[in-house]
C-alpha cells in the first residue's frame, strides 16, 4: 500500500466491462511529507475521496479485491482516507546524541 | 519480503472494511547498513511494531492472506510480519 495525493476526476465513457460505474480518480503518489513520488496514476475510488485529499492506495492484484465483484481490470483502488501521519520532520534529530531521525 | 525502518503511525477514519481495528504504519526500507532506499509506503501491523523499529514487511497479498485468514477477498498487500534484533553482514 502507498501514499497519494488526489489531484482530479477522470471521467471516461467508454470502458472495459467490470469499470462501469466505477470513479476514477487521478492520483500523485507521495512520501510521508506528502513529496510526489513517481508518475501521477489513475485509481479506482472506493471511499468517496476527492480532490485535495491524502489517500492511502492498494496496487496490483489486491486493488482489484477492493471492488465487488472483484474480478475486474484494476490495477490501484483508493482504500482510505489519511487523517493524520505521525512522522519525523524529515531534518529531525535525536535530541541525545544529535543523530538523524 | 522487505527490511524496513518504522515511520510512524498514520490515522484514516474512512477505510475499506478489511481494515477495520488494524494499525497503520508508514514505513521506510533500508539496504543492510540501515540506510533508506526506495519510496516508503504503509503497512499494516501484526506484530506491535514501534516507531523507528526495524521490521520485516511482507509485500505480497497472498501471504498476508494466509496470515488473517480473513477470506480470499482481503485488498491488503503490506504487512509488518516481524520485528529485527539484528543483522549480520559480512564484511
Amino acid at each position: 500500500m502507498y501514499l497519494g495525493i488526489v489531484k482530479g476526476t477522470i471521467v471516461a465513457e467508454r470502458k472495459a466491462q467490470g469499470l462501469e460505474g466505477k470513479k476514477l480518480l487521478l492520483v500523485q503518489p507521495v512520501d510521508e511529507h506528502h513529496a510526489p513520488v513517481g508518475d501521477v496514476q489513475a485509481a479506482v475510488d472506493t471511499v468517496q475521496a476527492g480532490e485535495g485529499d491524502l489517500v492511502y492506495l492498494v496496487g496490483s492484484r489486491e486493488a482489484a479485491l477492493a471492488l465487488d465483484p472483484w474480478f475486474v481490470p484494476v490495477d490501484a483502488a483508493i482504500v482510505g482516507i489519511v487523517d493524520g501521519i505521525d512522522a519525523p520532520a524529515r531534518d529531525a534529530v535525536d535530541l541525545e546524541t544529535g543523530a538523524p531521525r | 519480503m522487505r527490511c524496513c525502518r518504522v515511520v510512524g503511525p498514520m490515522w484514516a477514519a474512512v477505510k475499506h472494511p478489511a481494515f477495520a481495528g488494524r494499525p497503520l504504519f508508514v514505513v521506510q526500507p533500508v539496504d543492510e547498513h540501515g540506510q533508506d532506499t526506495g519510496a516508503s509506503f504503509v503497512a499494516i501491523d501484526n506484530v506491535q511494531a514501534g516507531v523507528g523499529d526495524k521490521v520485516i514487511v511482507l509485500t505480497e497479498g497472498n501471504g498476508v492472506r494466509q496470515i488473517l485468514q480473513m477470506g480470499d477477498v482481503v485488498p491488503i498487500r503490506s504487512m509488518i510480519v516481524g520485528i529485527v534484533d539484528h543483522v549480520d553482514v559480512a564484511p
